[in-house]
């Protein structure tokens, strides 16, 4: 499980930004090691993980909405020429969340387009169809911006 | 899009931290089942495992701590953690023992890696056979209650979970030979020197 770790962090960073991911994070790995007893053998631990990383992030965006939060705009990034991951990081943010879920979990990770419609619900045609729309998104995103 | 990789970089230290707080909450909820550290010595980096009864495995490097961790995970449960805290006082009166300062040990020990006459054997080790001091096989084994179990009692040796706590460095060959040991031979002699001096 702790392989895991870094994956984690990366997929809740991108779903939900850096201020809620730390705790996101830990929330995650607790409630897996609550549950790990009952993992059966053989489980995908990876997708299992992502599964509960969704959830979290899930309920942290709920909660956020119930008090009122306005969501932030995304950073400005005309100045920094030099940092171009920051545009990148700003469209992310800017996908409408199931879009940003499905490009997370399938290209922060590499989990199937199958595993992630089991964790967003749905099919694995419509999980496939929200990560191309969102890299397409991306793409038309940066490429204003360059 | 091979940039989105990059764009969410994940530092080792970020990870790092966050595993320090998951094991401080995991161990305050009672669900830190297996706790882990290595420390430096001079027999090479050993790792220390703690169940919450005690100490229930030490293992030199060369039994490859992934696979030991793997063991414990399969045998004792899935819940473990680097989580240096559990271990700090064994691993204070390691320090003092290779810097010639501490001759027992004096932590809880979790026994259930070890069963059987297996058991008996290192429990008689444990109490029996003092720092600085040696015993043969055939000694151990008639300490144990059965002088013929010579064999038993190298297989008893060679499977110590709890190495250098529980002394198996301290059993040697009837003919004086320093005989085998689970962190090489060289470790026992680095061991036994220390102990000697």
């Amino acid at each position: 499980m702790a392989e895991f770790g870094p994956t984690v962090l990366r997929v809740v960073r991108a779903v939900l930004g850096p201020a809620d991911a730390d705790d996101a994070w830990s929330e995650t790995f607790l409630a897996a090691l609550r549950a790990y007893p009952q993992l059966p053998a053989g489980a995908n631990v990876e997708a299992w993980l992502v599964t509960i990383a969704h959830r979290k992030a899930v309920d942290v965006t709920r909660a956020a909405a119930r008090h009122a939060v306005p969501v932030a705009d995304p950073p400005e990034t005309g100045a920094e020429a030099d940092l171009p991951d920051l545009d990148l990081v700003a469209a992310v943010a800017a996908l409408p969340p199931k879009q940003r879920q499905a490009v997370a979990y399938h290209y922060l990770t590499g989990l199937p387009y199958a595993e992630i419609a089991e964790i967003l619900g749905g099919s694995a045609d419509a999980a496939r169809r929200a990560a191309a729309d969102g890299i397409a998104a991306l793409r038309r995103t940066i490429g204003a911006n360059r | 899009m091979n940039d989105l990789l990059d764009a969410f970089p994940v530092e080792e230290s970020d990870v790092d931290r966050l595993r320090g707080r998951l094991a401080a909450a995991a161990e305050a909820e009672g669900i830190l089942d297996v706790a882990y550290r290595t420390v430096d010595t001079p027999v090479g980096p050993l790792l220390l495992a703690a169940t919450e009864q005690g100490l229930v495995r030490v293992a030199y490097p060369n039994q490859g701590h992934d696979a030991v961790l793997q063991a414990l995970a399969d045998r004792i449960s899935p819940r473990v953690l680097h989580a240096p805290a559990r271990l700090d006082p064994v691993a204070r009166q390691l320090d003092d023992y290779f810097a010639g300062r501490r001759r027992r040990f004096d932590v809880p020990l979790d026994w259930r890696l070890s069963t059987g006459f297996r058991s008996t054997v290192l429990h008689h080790l444990a109490t029996d056979v003092d720092y600085g001091r040696t015993a043969s096989y055939a000694a151990l084994a008639a300490l144990a209650g059965n002088p013929r179990a010579v064999r038993a009692v190298g297989t008893a040796c060679a499977t110590n979970p709890l190495p250098v706590v529980v002394p198996c460095h301290r059993v040697v060959r009837s003919d004086g030979a320093i005989g085998n040991y689970a962190g090489g031979v060289e470790a026992k002699r680095t061991l036994l020197d220390l102990e000697a001096a």
